[in-house]
């Protein structure tokens, strides 16, 4: 734990989030222009969420505590990720667990308390959005864990540190068609992780059209806070992780305040590129049929195979 | 009201001819686009701060009515929008139905017009918002 | 005689003492103290064999030779680290599982003389197996360990018929896998000219190749068997359900260990490794089988069923790390083949901590409701909290995320897989790297699939509302029972949070195998707190995952509680189900287990192809009106009806055309005679 580790490690969970739900703004307003509408605003969000935790909490008759302790789990897991990953700065404040399983594996984790919250309400909503996230869940595993390989491959280890320095030292590596195969495949695993479309629809009103949604239809006031921000900064952490593991420049290697500035400058930048680039693409696609999904995502992996297959015969 | 500019809204349709419906739907689209202003339609009534409800209560809606009150955590709001959802309408003296909105709720704000233009219910809306 | 008495040996042999006195009191023992009896004994058993294996993995070795016990060829033992790591998980699951069954075999008619006595037996059977060090001491103790066994599956047949099939295939199936084991290591020790593993060890570097193969693939076919490895996993999801629940905990979570005991000693310790071919047989078995597994276990709405198959899942993770480590092996990587293993090692001990809690509160359930049917469950944490609560940590352990127990044991095995590619330093060959993309997706396919399925199990079975009555009446376990799975559970949190605590001997038992280099312990990851890998790079810390997950919940309730205070919010108020307005909801509402599993279903269509039965009633006045609908969905096992059915055909139609022969005719059946004699006396003239 250096000390660029523990500044890092106080700043990227609070950018990351006081940031997300401008991040979604930004997202609603790009999709609001290219609709022909004005938007709300970057800052609707925000407001959302405060009048959020100045409401009413509802527990519903019948749910248990993995009811009411499955929004903070969310939280409290895309927080630790935040903490460890690479965003800001290279060295993390808990380095030893700033491993690339783990933190994938953390992130699946806040959707599966999710899952069995949507199960615990009892309703036919709940379990319908569970069942679906759960085979979306199990059919993105093998693409995510294969590009990780393909990515740890050429470092050597799956430290998040240590592939993100070696991006930086050989830039060159990024164009190479190793990289570029385990990006397409991890952008599809970050639609299908975020619950975007073509996957799924985060703003739905037909329960039979839901899958992250229906889960969530039980929650109100403060837990419907914390399920909102959960989404909006698991959204940043994997968009942050995308940029990060491919287009690393610009994030802080050394404690000056110039180099943490341009780092924080910089992971605001490329996450909003891509948030913006995301929301763009949403307004031309159409949601897939679920039983297409996992067409998309056996494509996705197809990839990532191909990823790992040059990167051994292209050595 | 301090709900801070964001208003999280739930469409009931009590029992309307959807004439109301569709100028709602006109006010939340490109052009009137009542968005702008902070409110938003949400899927469920926990999720919502206001319920915007159209149609005159026939009796079978009433209960549901009243249940989806029920849900809405507190500070709630309704809004009782078109001509039949305030005071009957035209279907003032039909055998299906039970009453105007109040009789079932409270409301807060009411739009006339059968059916209201979408500029009047952007305008009802912005009262719930203060934007 | 010869021998070495230590610890190991005293507790091995304490272990042996205790089992067959408890079996004899237990048979004279009136039937109100028979439980107790019979537990109580099993479980100083249990313990005393995890002191001998825990000692034989610190480092004390024993060697004992009985020459006049057996006929022929008498009994030797030999514990060494890799059989006390296997004796060591033996005993704390029998400890676990007596502790539980002291409550649960009264509460279930289980008190007969025949249930208690045999219990020991199995288990003492189970210690020594590892323990053998001839093929005739292993051969006995295998086949006692399966009579016994077999014994204690029938157990309830009087209360249901489909233990009585279970029970035979299980027999069948067990003693086929006993003869392939026969006939590859008598092999073996024809050609070594004893049969004590010491002489097998010389005697395999002077094989040709071809019958070391044929010992192998023999060995790894009777083993596999045990181990429940496609395809001949048939008896295990059949044979665990049927059992009673300790009795299911202790075969899934420790008979099934010694199957991959079985194959790495005859593998890499008495056969010295063998060629490449071998380990990629086996990692091709081990990945088909974790995925076939678990593909059954996300279809299954049997509860025990359900942890039958995933067990096979995970023996065949098992087995992808044996079959990596052995593939690193040939290719002369020890440090790699020494992390492989013992990831291997490690699953095994993980899987044993979370299957024996996840069979134990089964049974609590089976006990509360009277079913194991996960579509008429539910609503169990009204009733039962406890039992919620531990199943569902039994099923974050089992789902392979963090902080559970299997995360770690994964992580290792796909660090291992990882470092293989040559890229990366590993192993130069088309092969390895055709192999280790192909093994990671399995295996993440798997990890995949567990979580789907333990979210299943247990929101569907414990959370929501109860289905049917049964569920509605279920009260929480007598305390004893509560106990058992709390040992279980409080083993797996220790390893979950401190896995470095049983790597030192994972190491020892890797260098027994013969893997792993020069050195004398192969330790696949050093320290405690932080598990740094030893010869590559990488390094996870489970123990501050814990943490910075509990620190990150307090701070946002915390937070949470700080913004939400004083606000207009006020109090939580318990609401109403939200049920669109339309009226209360019934738990026919709730989803199924089947509907859960339904969208993964479609998805594996073509390998799982379900049967669909849809029977429509109507009413006598008109065919347009419908009476009732019923819609059954079966997942049969398609690799037994593919496979099995037609070779129980074959059989079968083999028979009867034997029939034939018998015509009673006393000439035809002299002349049989006759012709045979003629036919062999040509024979050895023209061979010899």
């Amino acid at each position: 734990m250096t000390a660029l580790g523990v500044v890092g490690g106080i700043a990227q969970p609070v950018l990351i989030v006081a940031g997300s739900p401008v991040l979604v703004g930004v997202m609603r307003q790009v999709r609001a222009h290219l609709e022909g509408r004005a938007g709300a605003g970057v800052g609707q969000p925000w407001r959302d969420l405060r009048k959020l935790f100045g409401k009413e909490a509802i527990t519903p008759a019948g749910t248990s505590e993995m009811f009411r302790a499955a929004p903070l789990a969310q939280v409290a897991t895309t927080l630790v990720v935040a903490l460890a990953a690479p965003f800001v700065t290279t060295d993390s404040a808990l380095g030893v667990i700033s491993d690339l399983f783990a933190v994938v594996a953390l992130l699946a984790m806040g959707t599966t308390v999710l899952a069995l919250a949507g199960l615990d309400t009892a309703t036919a909503f709940g379990g319908m959005g569970a069942s679906r996230e759960m085979t979306i869940i199990a059919l993105v595993e093998p693409t995510l864990l294969v590009a990780i390989f393909a990515l740890s491959v050429r470092v050597g280890s799956t430290n998040l540190t240590d592939i993100v320095s070696a991006t930086l030292h050989d830039p060159a590596r990024v164009a190479s068609p190793v990289s570029l195969l385990a990006a397409v495949a991890l952008v599809v695993v970050v639609v299908a992780e975020t619950g975007r479309l073509p996957v799924d629809n985060p703003s739905t009103h037909l329960e039979l059209t839901m899958v992250h949604e229906a889960m969530v239809l039980e929650y109100a006031g403060p837990d419907l806070a914390l399920v909102e921000l959960a989404a909006a900064t698991r959204l940043a952490v994997f968009l942050g992780l995308l940029a990060n593991l491919f287009l690393p420049w610009g994030i802080a290697t050394e404690l000056t305040p110039i180099a943490l500035a341009v780092g924080i400058l910089a992971l605001v930048v490329k996450v909003g590129v891509l948030g913006a680039a995301l929301a763009a693409a949403e307004v031309f696609m159409a949601k897939l049929r679920l039983f297409r999904v996992p067409e998309l995502l056996a494509g996705s992996f197809l990839l990532a195979l191909l990823a790992v297959a040059a990167s051994f015969f292209l050595a | 009201m301090a709900l801070g500019g964001s208003v999280q809204i739930r469409h009931v349709d009590a029992g309307s001819c959807n004439g109301c419906e569709v100028e709602i739907g006109s006010a939340f689209g490109p052009v009137y686009d009542a968005e702008r202003y902070g409110a938003r339609l949400v899927a469920s009534p926990r999720h919502a701060d206001a319920l915007l409800v159209t149609g005159v209560v026939t009796r079978n809606m009433a209960a549901p009515l009243r249940r989806t009150f029920e849900a809405v955590p507190g500070p709630k709001l309704v809004v009782a929008v078109g001509d039949c959802a305030r005071n009957r309408g035209v279907f003032a003296g039909a055998y299906g139905v039970v009453g105007p909105v109040s009789d079932v709720v409270p409301v807060d704000v009411e739009i006339a017009g059968c059916p209201p233009r979408p500029e009047a219910i952007v305008e009802g809306l912005r009262k719930l918002t203060g934007r | 005689m010869n021998s070495a008495i230590n610890t190991a040996g005293a507790g091995l042999g304490t272990a042996g003492a205790l089992a067959v006195c408890t079996a004899l009191v237990a048979t004279a023992a009136p039937a109100r103290v028979r439980p107790v009896v019979g537990s109580v004994g099993t479980a100083l058993t249990g313990a005393a064999g995890v002191a001998a294996g825990i000692a034989a993995v610190a480092g004390q070795s024993m060697s004992v030779t009985l020459p006049g016990v057996l006929p022929l060829s008498g009994v030797s033992w030999t514990l060494d680290a890799l059989g006390g790591l296997f004796i060591a998980v033996t005993g704390a699951v029998a400890v676990a599982g007596s502790v539980y069954a002291i409550s649960y075999t009264r509460s279930h008619g289980l008190e007969s003389r025949g249930v208690q006595a045999v219990f020991p037996l199995f288990v003492a059977a189970m210690l020594v197996v590892p323990a053998a060090a001839s093929v005739g001491t292993l051969l006995v103790c295998w086949e006692l360990m399966a009579l016994t066994s077999l014994l204690l599956v029938l157990a309830e047949h009087r209360q249901r018929d489909e233990v009585t099939d279970a029970g035979r295939w299980y027999a069948v199936m067990t003693h086929l896998g006993f003869l392939a084991i026969l006939a590859g290591l008598l092999t073996f020790a024809a050609h070594a000219g004893d049969d004590s593993f010491a002489a097998l060890r010389r005697a395999a570097h002077t094989m040709p190749p071809w019958v070391a193969g044929v010992v192998f693939v023999a060995t790894l076919i009777g083993f596999g068997s045990k181990a429940g490895i496609v395809p001949l996993h048939a008896w295990l999801a059949r044979a665990h359900p049927e059992a009673p629940s300790h009795v299911s905990a202790l075969m899934s979570a420790g008979m099934v260990n010694l199957g991959i005991y079985g194959i790495i000693r005859v593998g890499q310790d008495l056969l010295g490794g063998g060629p490449r071919w071998w380990w990629l047989l086996v990692l091709a078995l081990g990945a088909v089988s974790a995925v076939y597994g678990i593909l059954q276990a996300a279809m299954s709405t049997d509860l025990k069923r359900l942890l039958g198959q995933s067990t096979t899942e995970n023996m065949g993770l098992v087995l992808v790390g044996v079959g990596a480590a052995g593939l690193f092996a040939t290719a002369g990587q020890q440090v790699l083949a020494g992390l492989a293993l013992g990831a291997a090692l490690l699953h095994v001990i993980n899987h044993a901590a979370f299957k024996s809690l996840l069979f134990l509160a089964a049974g609590s359930v089976l006990r509360a409701t009277g079913t194991r049917d996960l579509d008429n469950l539910g609503g169990l944490r009204a009733g039962m909290p406890i039992t919620t609560g531990l199943f569902g940590w039994g099923a974050l352990a089992a789902s392979a995320l963090p902080p559970g127990t299997a995360f770690v044991s994964e992580w290792l095995l796909l660090q291992a897989l990882i470092h293989g590619l040559p890229s990366s330093g590993g192993v130069t060959s088309t092969v390895t790297a055709i192999a280790m993309p192909v093994a990671v997706a399995a295996v993440a396919l798997t990890a995949g699939l567990a979580v789907a399925t333990f979210i299943k199990a247990f929101g569907v079975g414990f959370l929501a509302k109860p289905r049917t009555e049964a569920a509605a009446q279920a009260r929480e376990s007598p305390p004893l029972m509560l106990a058992g799975m709390g040992l279980a559970a409080a083993a797996s949190v220790v390893l979950a949070v401190l896995p470095g605590v049983v790597l030192p001997g994972i190491g020892s038992a890797v260098a027994a195998a013969g893997v792993g280099g020069e050195s004398g312990s192969a330790r696949a990851a050093a320290g405690v707190v932080t598990l740094r890998l030893v010869g590559v790079t990488g390094a996870l810390s489970p123990l501050v995952l814990v943490l910075a997950l509990l620190g990150a919940s307090l701070l946002t309730a915390g937070v949470v509680r700080a913004v939400t205070a004083g606000r207009v919010g006020g109090a939580r108020r318990v609401a109403r189900l939200w049920d669109c307005g339309g009226g209360p909801l019934s738990s026919r509402m709730e989803y199924t287990a089947t509907s859960f599993a339904e969208p993964l279903q479609r998805v594996f269509d073509d390998v799982v192809a379900p049967e669909t039965d849809v029977d429509v009633d109507h009413h006598e006045e008109s065919r347009y009106l419908v009476r009732t609908v019923e819609y059954r969905r079966r997942v049969p096992d398609r690799i037994e009806q593919r496979l099995y059915q037609p070779l129980l055909k074959a059989v079968a139609a083999w028979g009867v055309a034997g029939r034939g022969l018998a015509s009673g005719s006393v000439h035809r059946y002299l002349g049989y005679g006759f012709y045979t004699v003629c036919a062999l006396l040509l024979l050895l003239a023209v061979t010899r």
